[in-house]
């Protein structure tokens, strides 16, 4: 992974920024030793790894301000931090950058429950906002599985998902307002406890932006009432495709489940010897559907999807009775990520999106793919949005196997894109995906992309070398070129 | 050729001196038109069927774009929940073409044209999410900007680009639809579009509570959306507008309303655990069964009881719902002329007024300065909205940041020039 040539003369002068520093924030929010700094070395994707020139750990908006505002000053890189879980790279850090680490803003600043509404600081995990409201009866929606670590802040910048985007949505359609940093230390408000503020939408233009527009310093989420009941139905299936077609048939007979789980043989068995949660080892494909609601609403729902799942060929259907069992059937899928890691000494997790419907081609592709590299692959799949997980097993101590584990998941992700999806459907781009964003879009596309990053940050300091594959300076995307003189389309009609 | 078709005579509003016209019908020609004005540096309002001129500043333009024959869906796939559309294919058309799969747009766009004097059912999906528009259930399912996948788009410099996907879930680059969502064509054209779509509830039933006050009112929607029965739709209307509604069972008395929608069993289940929630308020609740309430759904969506000659100005706030109530009290206390109702649960006020000076703008942004919300001017006479801003003012560094996004797709500044300025 090629990153930005550091900038040696910014280097050479790492002492004496560290004093400057020192000099705009109290002096332990400035770490300069390398043992305390080589913890910042990598987030959630540790194949890459890097020293940060320096680390910062903030305290106030005043503060994060300070530091940009010295940074742009003088030309110094940043590398944005939440609780460094992204599986895309995107807090790697930069060997001549500065690592703001926003551990720090750690409080929860308001619960307003008349609103419906949380303001955190950007550090507080996703779970504690949860933790907050759960008292009243309320919750915050979104729920990646690794909420009880990951940082609203980062949850922003990812626009993470969870396992109930498909009826609840995404981060970025649960937060309704922003403070951020910009680059030259300019602090803005994009939304607040309203909705739809006119004017453009920066808001959603922010969330998913991964650390390269400006580093949010305070959120405001939507929370929403717990919901009366929530059931869980465990479906075996004999193929990949019956289950894959007893999911396009359950949305299509209009209902939205909480969430719709799919993992494959591998993975079901991986789950059920880590965490016994009774699937079905004989089953190929396993379904888990949730419903919530209120209570007749869900009782009648388990039983039309149940119906529906019969008619597709399920081989084996429960329906949680209880509470514990509900949880029980998630526990497998909520460690299918340690359980694979416990049969493999390594595994790389993919992340693209694709038309449900191109599932059974795709797991067959997956399949020769697999034996061609010689490297396994579990499959966990949140069926429901088409967002597929593949985790290649691989051990990156035998020479090749990472670089071999990379190349398998590039082709993975291309065929996504083949067949009508996306790179990635909540890890991010980071540096993971940066050079495969020319198979999505074209130069033009990432033109117009870039040139709205130069809106924001048009130094390019704002955690570069992630998300673009090129770096263009903002004065040359700037520039409109009349085609060799010509204007496009001379065979067409004009005014 | 890019020849005016139909009947419509194309000239900017309040003129009728025909102006140049291009009506292109494919992404080639709409590139190249933007391309060639930008050359000549010839200014273009954009129009899908042309609904919402009223909407935003007077454009200025030296000739009209017309992207109405961008027109006709070219993928619907019911079971993926996806549609994909020209962006001057009518509202209507997709909406009955969804209806046929028991599926709508969940964001249940507003039609504003009858608010601008155009007749209504005209608006195209481009203008929908152009405006990022939104109706009653706001609060629970999102505006356009929740709902838009993807789009195929020319920005002001003449170059076609794309964002986005056909598929819900992805983080791949920045989120471009969210920002072309209520851009009103000042950054691009766009010239397809790609939408989720969603099941459309079998059973819509409304509780409708009479005679509360505004402030009572406030405190029954704030119970009834913090509860967990799923309202769909929370809205407040005074005595004064219950009289213009068809429904008129409503009549006589203010009716705070509450939308409850999906399959018969929850619906009746939940409808009744409402309104055992709700009869510490003692007032008569009626039941408005499937018809009656899409109705009148229907006339809080588009802003029906505000469209009279006293209704001259309209101010949509969007401000936090439980402040709702006490925004528009503060505002009928200032102005005895105001008629106003709320709308998702508190968080969206309307307010109608005769003409004024400043079109009240001092007055509607002091409401809601407190409150944090933003105050926009929906309607007003086309010199009265030259004047004053139309959208609420920004603070000057983002502002500045805005300018800098819009510069970045329109460096010349030709695509509805002024419109959001
Ligand atoms: C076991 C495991 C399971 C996971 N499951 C899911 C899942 O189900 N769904 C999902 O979507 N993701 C999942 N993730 C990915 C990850 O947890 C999310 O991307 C998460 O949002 C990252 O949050 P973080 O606080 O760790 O951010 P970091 O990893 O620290 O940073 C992520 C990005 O955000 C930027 N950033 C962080 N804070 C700020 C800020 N305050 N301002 C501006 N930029 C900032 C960083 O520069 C970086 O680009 C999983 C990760 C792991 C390790």
């Amino acid at each position: 992974m090629q990153m930005p040539e550091p900038d040696r003369a910014v280097l050479a002068r790492r002492r004496e920024i560290a004093a400057d520093l020192r000099r705009l924030l109290p002096p332990d929010a400035v770490i300069e030793a390398e043992e305390a700094r080589r913890v910042y070395e990598s987030d959630g994707l540790t194949a890459y790894r890097g020293l940060p020139m320096l680390v910062t750990l903030p305290r106030t908006t005043a503060e994060v301000s300070a530091i940009l505002g010295y940074c742009h000053r003088h030309g110094i890189k940043i590398v944005p931090r939440g609780a460094g879980t992204s599986l895309s790279g995107g807090a790697l850090p930069l060997e001549d950058g500065i690592l703001v680490g926003m551990a720090r803003f750690n409080r929860i600043l308001e619960i307003d429950l008349d609103n419906r509404a949380v303001v955190a600081q950007p550090g507080v995990t996703n779970l504690a906002i949860t933790e907050a409201v759960k008292g009243a009866g309320f919750y915050y929606a979104p729920d990646p599985s690794s909420q009880i670590a990951c940082s609203i802040g980062g949850n922003v910048a990812e626009n993470s998902g969870g396992v109930h985007c498909l009826k609840y949505g995404l981060t970025t359609n649960n937060l309704l307002g922003l403070e951020m940093v910009l680059i030259d230390g300019q602090v803005i408000r994009l939304g607040g406890k309203h909705l739809d503020s006119g004017g453009y939408d920066l808001l959603g233009i922010v969330t998913g932006s991964e650390g390269l527009l400006g580093i949010v310093t305070e959120v405001t989420v939507r929370i929403l009432r717990r919901p009366e009941t929530a059931r869980a139905l465990l479906v075996g299936f004999p193929s990949n495709i019956s289950a894959g077609n007893c999911v396009g048939q359950v949305i299509a007979s209009g209902i939205i489940p909480a969430g719709m789980e799919m993992m494959d043989r591998p993975a079901i068995r991986a789950a059920e010897d880590f965490v016994q949660a009774g699937y079905p080892l004989e089953a190929e494909a396993l379904l888990i559907v949730e419903l919530d609601g209120p209570e007749p609403e869900v009782a009648a729902l388990i039983g039309k999807v149940a119906a529906i799942a019969e008619s597709c060929g399920a081989t084996s259907i429960t329906a949680s009775r209880d509470e514990a069992e509900r949880l029980r059937f998630w526990a497998g899928r909520k460690a299918a990520f340690p359980a694979v890691g416990r049969i493999s000494p390594d595994y790389y997790c993919m992340d693209g999106t694709i038309p449900r419907r191109e599932l059974p081609r795709m797991l067959e592709e997956m399949a020769r793919l697999s034996e061609k590299y010689g490297l396994r692959v579990a499959n966990v799949f949140h069926a429901g949005d088409g967002n597929l997980h593949p985790l290649i097993l691989y051990d990156a101590n035998a020479p090749g196997e990472l670089e071999r584990a990379e190349a398998f998941g590039a082709d993975i992700l291309r065929l996504c894109v083949a067949v009508g999806g996306v790179l990635t459907g909540e890890h991010g781009v980071g540096v993971e995906k940066r050079d495969l964003m020319g198979v999505m879009f074209d130069e033009r596309d990432l033109a117009q992309q870039q040139r709205l990053k130069c809106a924001f940050d048009a130094g390019g300091l704002m955690n570069p070398g992630k998300m673009f594959p090129t770096l263009h300076r903002c004065a040359e995307l700037g520039r409109l070129h009349v085609h060799g003189g010509r204007l496009p389309h001379p065979d067409l009609p004009r005014f | 050729m890019f020849m005016a078709g139909g009947c419509r005579i194309p000239t900017f509003p309040g003129s009728d001196v025909p102006v140049p016209h291009f009506q292109p019908t494919d992404l080639d020609q709409l590139e190249a038109a933007i391309a060639d004005a930008g050359a000549d540096r010839r200014r273009l309002e954009l129009l899908g069927n042309g609904t919402k001129r009223g909407l935003g500043k007077p454009v200025e333009a030296d000739a009209l774009l017309d992207l109405s024959r961008l027109h006709g869906v070219t993928l619907y796939e019911p079971e993926e929940l996806v549609l994909t559309a020209g962006a001057g294919t009518p509202l209507h058309e997709i909406e009955a073409l969804l209806a046929q799969r028991g599926q709508m747009l969940a964001f249940e766009p507003m039609d504003l044209g009858p608010l601008y004097g155009a007749p209504p059912r005209q608006a195209t999906i481009g203008g929908v999410v152009a405006c990022n528009l939104a109706g009653p259930r706001r609060p629970k399912a999102g505006a356009a900007r929740d709902w838009f996948l993807g789009f195929t788009a020319v920005s002001g410099r003449g170059e076609r680009f794309k964002a986005g996907s056909r598929v819900m879930k992805n983080v791949t680059g920045y989120d471009l639809p969210k920002l072309l969502a209520g851009s009103h064509g000042t950054l691009a054209a766009l010239a397809e579009v790609t939408l989720r779509v969603h099941p459309a509830p079998d059973e819509t039933l409304t509780l409708a509570l009479a005679g509360l006050d505004v402030d009572r009112a406030g405190q029954a929607m704030a119970v009834a959306l913090g509860c967990a029965h799923e309202v769909s739709g929370a809205a407040y209307l005074p005595a004064q507008l219950t009289q213009l509604s068809a429904v008129e069972r409503l009549a006589g008395a203010s009716a705070t309303l509450f939308r409850l929608e999906g399959i018969s069993a929850s619906v009746a289940y939940r409808a009744q655990a409402l309104e055992d929630l709700l009869r510490e308020m003692q007032v008569p609740v009626v039941r408005l069964e499937a018809d009656v309430s899409a109705r009148l759904w229907r006339e809080v969506r588009d802003l029906e009881f505000l469209q009279s000659e006293r209704d001259a100005v309209i101010w949509r706030l969007a401000v936090p719902p439980a402040l709702g109530a006490q925004v528009a009290q503060r505002i009928q206390r200032q102005l005895s002329s105001a008629r106003f109702y709320l709308d998702w649960g508190g968080g969206l006020v309307w307010v109608a007024t005769p003409t004024a000076p400043d079109a009240h703008a001092a007055a509607m942004r002091r409401a809601v300065h407190e409150t944090g919300g933003h105050a926009t001017l929906m309607r007003a006479p086309d010199d009265l909205r030259r004047l004053v801003s139309v959208f609420q003012p920004e603070a000057a560094p983002l502002a500045a940041l805005s300018e800098r996004v819009r510069a970045g797709f329109d460096p010349l500044g030709i695509l509805n020039s002024g419109r959001m300025g």
